[in-house]
Order: structure tokens, then sequence, then C-alpha cells
């Protein structure tokens, strides 16, 4: 039987699993609200560990990444297929740099030391570890997304390379970018909130 | 197309045969039998367990195993019945096989998504069994898997707790496809105010899924991450607030409690009409209390913790909250009675079960009323009394409508009958079963009996006595209740055995693979008797 | 169900979208700059916010989409605001 197409549902589910990707988050988001309300100070002070420069650079490629994806889903509506390859590979590009980039802050941290577990986090103030610990485990979960995120976005671009993803029928398009300016969206309060509270 | 429609859904038709078929299905109808045969297997494990319970209570003192082994056995009855039994329960067996038909579709909205939850179901069962064959031993924390004693104990609490999760996301999926499905597929004409009451608590159902099991879906990470990584969230020794974990954990787990109890009202919301051949009292009074159920059913959570040490105002406030729930669930329960008033009620078994229900969440509401209230929450709490509560909702409850809906929509999915004699006998022993064991519970409860202990004080012992018989019947009732409605095949069903008004009995029974030939067109209320 | 036509959106919406956000960028460092104490996360949370609004908006269509879909983004951040002040009932008067 000819398979029941419906955009407007895939585009409501994709919405509802946004939800539950928001309400993954949030209860990160509601550990960290309550520790800062507790360790306000120590907080503040750890903060200043965190690169703000090279945060500062991901936020910037992650906003124009998210920028690109929905100029694609343009270029395909208007049925400019060559765009919108060139669109999401920007966008891959950016992804790259992103995960480059903390790959660096990441390794550094390691590198002298400090990541869950370590003997000098463990000696370290109560409201450092709990700023530490969640650095490491929403920027963590939010990178992992990022990954994900990418493999769909690389999975879309060859399909839109392919033309079974064309002017007629582009929603997986428009899911795979929901997806990824969810990333995006994480992005936007991480940054400050671990970064900029300095 | 048009020769594939005349075929039941349970004969092979496509490429696949025998079991293969099955695993490979994208019916709804299908996926919803499957959710029942695996739930069964766990429910009579749970049950099992459950009566090694009873025995070893049985009296004072140690009788057949050690205290490490009560605890393990606790935690994992706890875990099957809560995790993979009530939580998906009637959702994902009815649900699944009656809601499409319900509102007139050919299948749910994403049907290869819907066969996804199922392997998520049954992959994060297993996950969660293996706790108790691999590691260092079966966990001894209780199904709530409570920080800090969680993070440090030895047993396998990882792997518990990983099944959670990923049974969680089963959930989350079936939430998510039973809201597209009710939004986007309903017959043309049916607008949300004529659809019937069950896909109405389905859809307050699917939104508490969708919104409040991601929660205690990372929290579980983070429980496994603190054992693994010693994150410190929980662990007062490097900053962490072990309450922060109750908060967490509840608010997801009690609106978990909706998430069980609120397609069971939808399936007594059904049958009361049917066997009362009654037009339901007050429809949109019964279709807003779920929504309103669901929505302060996320509020209230806190009222698992007013022992814990948070703040005075936080205990009141979420008292207050807890208080408000009961509103809309006396509301449900004033329409079903309301319904049957002057109805020409026939008394089938899917009916008996039904004011069992009735019965038996009163009493559960209503001994949760004083479990809301701070000052008698502070006695009881902890003791046998709140096992008794919860055991009135989630098995007088859940358990009893999931019976009911099995006996109403039996004929439907197996196009046969069963004896209703014996179904008759069975609702007897599991309601006298069921009532001496749990009752008890609440009066040993307020005299003081804690709650998962292995021994107790020799005053106790005739209370924990008269549940054993209770057990003992119970377990009598499910074994007829099972044998009558699997050991034989009974006469052939008509399409609609009961009179119901709603669409699953103007399809064949069994119905046809995709339930329609041609979707009707709705042009009224569903519950037209008169 | 017929495929409806959905609302195309011009490549230079999206560049000044674009242009908006790294500006708000740019404010939220900025002002970090600046000693505003306790205001410090507010500020923060109120620039993050208008951000995510803009990207709700028009990246992610709900512009352009039907209503239906605002109204749920609005239900499920509400239920979520008010799990977490529900929350601090306790942190806050413990």
């Amino acid at each position: 039987m000819e398979m029941h197409r419906d955009d407007i549902g895939a585009k409501l589910g994709m919405w509802l699993f946004i939800f539950t990707e928001i309400l993954l988050f949030g209860g990160l988001f509601l550990v960290y609200a309550v520790m800062r309300h507790r360790y306000a100070d120590e907080f503040h002070q750890a903060a200043h560990q965190l690169n703000a420069f090279i945060g500062t650079v991901n936020t910037v490629v992650l906003l124009l990444s998210s920028a690109t994806v929905a100029m694609s889903i343009t270029a395909v509506q208007k049925g400019e297929k060559r765009k919108g390859v060139l669109f999401i590979l920007v966008t891959l590009i950016c992804a790259g740099i992103f995960l480059f980039n903390k790959y660096f802050e990441w390794g550094h941290k390691f590198s002298i030391g400090l990541y869950p577990g370590s003997d000098m986090m463990i000696g370290l103030k109560h409201g450092y570890i709990l700023f530490f610990s969640l650095y490491f485990f929403m920027t963590g979960l939010h990178v992992l997304h990022l990954i994900v995120g990418s493999i769909i976005l690389t999975v879309i671009m060859i399909r839109i390379q392919t033309g079974s993803i064309n002017k007629e029928r582009y929603v997986l398009l428009e899911n795979g970018g929901l997806y990824w300016h969810l990333v995006d969206l994480i992005w936007i309060f991480l940054f400050p909130l671990l970064y900029l509270i300095t | 197309m048009a020769e594939a429609i005349t075929h039941s859904y349970l004969e092979n038709t496509g490429k696949y045969k025998g079991i293969l078929a099955w695993l490979t299905t994208t019916d709804h109808k299908r996926i919803g039998l499957m959710y029942m045969y695996a739930m069964m297997v766990f429910f009579i494990v749970g049950v099992l367990l459950g009566e090694l319970m009873r025995l070893e209570l049985f009296r004072p003192g140690q009788q057949f195993y050690n205290a490490q082994t009560y605890n393990g056995i606790f935690t994992i009855h706890g875990i099957i019945m809560i995790f993979t039994v009530v939580i998906p329960g009637l959702a994902a067996v009815f649900g699944n096989f009656s809601m499409p038909i319900m509102i007139g579709a050919h299948d749910v909205a994403f049907p290869r998504l819907n066969l996804f939850s199922w392997y998520l179901f049954i992959l994060g069962a297993a996950i969660a069994l293996s706790s108790q064959f691999l590691g260092n031993g079966p966990p001894d924390t209780g199904w709530t898997f409570y920080a800090p004693y969680s993070t440090q104990t030895h047993t396998n609490v990882v792997a518990a707790v990983f099944g959670a999760f990923v049974l969680g996301f089963s959930s989350i999926l079936t939430g998510l496809n039973f809201i597209v499905t009710i939004h986007r597929l309903r017959a043309p004409g049916m607008t949300f105010f004529r659809m019937p009451l069950f896909p109405w608590s389905l859809y307050a159902t699917a939104w508490i899924q969708v919104l409040a099991t991601p929660i205690v879906g990372i929290t579980l990470l983070m429980v496994i991450a603190e054992r693994w990584l010693r994150i410190g969230f929980f662990d007062p020794s490097l900053g962490g607030d072990p309450i922060l974990y109750q908060h967490l954990f509840w608010i997801y787990s009690h609106p978990a409690v909706y998430i069980m109890i609120l397609p069971a009202m939808g399936v007594i919301t059904e049958i009361i009409p049917t066997f009362a051949q009654r037009r339901v009292f007050g429809y949109k009074a019964i279709a807003l209390s779920s929504l309103a159920i669901a929505l302060v059913g996320y509020f209230v959570w806190a009222h698992h913790m007013y022992t814990s040490g948070m703040s005075i105002t936080a205990r009141w406030v979420f008292s207050l909250l807890t208080f408000l729930v009961a509103v809309p669930s006396a509301i449900k329960v004033f329409n079903w009675v309301t319904t049957m008033y002057k109805g020409s009620i026939s008394v089938k078994p899917p009916f008996l079960f039904a004011l069992g229900f009735i019965f038996l969440f009163m009493i559960g509401g209503l001994t949760g009323l004083s479990l809301g209230s701070l000052a008698t929450d502070i006695h009881v709490h902890d003791t046998a009394y709140v096992v008794a509560h919860f055991h009135y909702i989630i098995f007088g409850g859940v358990g009893f409508a999931f019976f009911a809906a099995l006996h109403y929509w039996y004929p439907k999915m197996y196009g046969r009958m069963y004896n209703f004699r014996r179904a008759n006998m069975a609702f007897g022993f599991l309601f006298v079963g069921f009532n001496l064991l749990y009752f008890p519970q609440f009066v040993i409860g307020i005299m003081g009996m804690p709650r998962r202990y292995f021994d107790y004080l020799p005053q106790f012992t005739l209370g924990q006595q008269i549940s054993a018989v209770g057990g003992l019947l119970l377990l009598i009732g499910i074994i007829i209740m099972l044998a009558n409605l699997f050991s034989k095949k009974g006469a052939k069903a008509p399409d609609n055995p009961w009179g119901g008004s709603t669409l699953e009995w103007t399809v064949p029974s069994p119905p046809p693979v995709e339930n329609f030939d041609e979707i009707p067109v709705i042009t009224g209320e569903p519950y037209n008797y008169e | 169900m017929t495929h409806t036509e959905s609302h195309i959106t011009d490549y230079r919406v999206y560049g000044w979208v674009l242009l908006a956000l790294l500006i708000l960028t740019t404010i939220t460092i900025t002002v970090t700059w600046i000693d505003l104490s306790a205001l410090t996360v507010l500020v923060a949370l109120i620039i993050a916010s208008v951000k995510s609004f803009i990207v709700l908006r028009y990246f992610m269509h709900l512009k352009f989409e039907s209503r239906l879909f605002t109204v749920f983004v609005v239900m499920v951040l509400s239920i979520y605001i008010l799990v977490i002040a529900l929350t601090f009932f306790d942190y806050l008067l413990r």
C-alpha cells in the first residue's frame, strides 16, 4: 500500500522529540540552578578557569551553522540542489570546528588533571567540584548531541545530492534542521551560564 | 489492497511466517498483543516475587532466606512491576490495540517507530533483569534508587538504572506516537470533543510520558555518572545534595503514577456506558479532568518528601497542590456512578472488574488524602500504610482496570468469547484476595509496621498472616483468569458482543489488517445510546 | 493528506537573523565586563532567552507553522519554569 504521507505530523513528532530533549537538559539545568544557588561565589570563581575565548568562537560557529541549515531549506525549496548541499557542508564544517575546539578545551583540562573523579578534582572546594562536574556533564551531553546531529545532517546531505530530498519532499531536511537548532538552543544557554558568569 | 483488507490481522499475509511475522510487524494491533504477552510474563514473575515476600513475612524472624535476599527481592519486584508492567501497562497494550480503531485510523502515525518502542521495551527489561545475575549481586536500593545509598552500594545498581533509562525512552516514543496519531489521524468529522474518552485519557497520558520521562532519564544517567565518575551532585561529601535526587526522581515518578492510572480511568469510562447502555454523564468534564490531572499531577511531586528535610513552606505548598489533584479524580468517580444511574445495567465480567476498580480506587484515593496531609503523613510515612495505599491504586486501580480492559476487548482481539462463569469466579477470588492481602497492611501500618522490613514485632503477626492468605487467594484468582482466557478457544465472538457504540465495535472481530475498508465519517458524539 | 504549500524564507532574512544573534552574543559578552553582581545571571538569562526566541521563531520556523506548535512550545516552557519555581520553594526557604 502507498505509504501515508503527512509532513505536519512528521514535524509534530519531531517537535515532541525536541521537547523531550529540552527536558532532558532541563534536569541538568535544574541541578545547575540549585548548585549555583548554594555555591554562588565558588561558581563565580570556578568559571574563571574556563576559556571564554574558545567558548565565544564556538558560539559564533554554532550560530553560523544554524543559519546555513536554515538556508539549505530555502535552497531545497527553490530547487537549488547544489546550494542546498553546500549549505549543509558549511554546517558540517562548523560542527567540525566546534569539535576541534572542544577537543583542545577538554584536552587541556585533562592534561592538568582536572576531570571528574580525578584526585585533583576531589580535593577542590565543593563549589568547584560541582561546577566542573556540571561543566563536563552538560557540555559532554551537548557534544554528544552535536555528533549525532552531524551524522543526521551528513545523511541528509547525501540524500539531497541523490535527489531523494527534493523540492517536493523535504520534511526530513526540516526535521534534521530542527534537531540542529536544538543543539544551538542548548548552547545558547550553556555558554553564558558556564563561561560568562565570572 | 482490497484483498488484504478481508484478512484478519491475526492471519499472516506478509512475506514472513510464524513468529518472524510478529517480530517484524508494524500493525498496531499485533504490537499491542506483543506488549501484552511480554508484560504478562513480567507480571507473573513480579507476582511470584511478591508471594515470596509474603512467605518470608508469614512469621517474625528469618524463615526461608536472609535479609539481603529480601532487599533484593523487593527491589526487583518494584522494578519489574513499575517499569515493565504498569508504566507501559494499559497505554502500550490497549492504547496500541484499540486507540487507532476508536479514532477511525488505519494505524498509528509512525508504525515503525511503534515497533521500535517495543524492541526498546524488551531491551530495557532485559538490561534491568540482567542486574539480578551479573555484577555484585541484585540491587538492594528499592525501585526508587535513592541517593546516596544507590551511589554507594556494591550491588549491581547500574544495570537496573540503565534498564529503567531505556524503558523510559520506549515510553517516550509511545507517547510521542500517540500524540501525533490523535492530532493527525482522527477520522473526518471526529473533533476532539467527539473523540471517545479512552483516547482522551491516552492523550493526557502521552503528554506526561513526553514531558516527565526525560527528567528521570537524565537523573538515572546522573546516578550512573555518580557511581563511575564521582560527579558529586548527590554526594554530601563532595558538596552535593541527596534531597536533590529525590526532587528529580519524583518530578518524573509522581507524574508516572498518572501515566499508570489515567489510561485505567479511560478504560473504565468506556466500560461503564457500554454496560449501562447510557450516554456517559459529563463527557466534557471527564475529558478535561484527564488533562487537569495530567497538568496538576506534574506539580505535586514533593509530597513524597515530607520527611526528607525540605523547607516547611515547600511542604505545605505541595500538600495544597496534592489536594487539588483529588478534585479531577473525584469528578471522574462521580461521573461514572452517575452514568450508571437509571441505566439498564448488564453485569458481565468487564463491568464487574470496572466496579471492582471504582471500589478499590476509592479506598486508594481516600487513603491518599490522609498521606497528602502533612500531619498524618509524618506518622505513617514509610510504613505498611503507604504500601497498602499504593497497591490499592496501582494493583486495585491499574491492575483491575487492566483485567477489565482485557475482558472487554478480548472478543475483539481474538474473535472469541470466554467463559463468563469462570471469569466471574476469577473476579471473586481476585477481589476478596486483594482486600485480604492489602487491607490489613493499612492497620498494621498505622500500628507502626515499617515498610521494606524483613522482620517485625510479634504484634503484627496476625495482620501479616491474613495478608499471606489474601496473597494466596489472589494468586488462585490470577491462575483461574488466565486459564479461562488462554487455555482453550471459546465460541466465536460477534462484532459487537456488548452493544458498545464506539468505532472498534463496528469492525469485524478480529479486525482486518488496516482496520477499515473505508474510513468512517463521524457525525455525532461517541456514546449514543438514547 | 495533501501537501500544503510551504512558506519559503528569503536567504536575506536568515542573514539578518544571524546578524541579530551575533550582536546579542557581543552584548552578552560585553556586559560581563560590567560588574552587575547579583544581576549577572539574570541579564545573561534574559539575553539568552531573546536569542532562543529568535532561533525558535525564524530558524525553527515557528512563525510560519501552525499556531499549535507555538502553543505547545509555550506550554512546555511554562511547565518547566513552574517546576523550577516549585523546587526553589524548597531551596530558597530551607
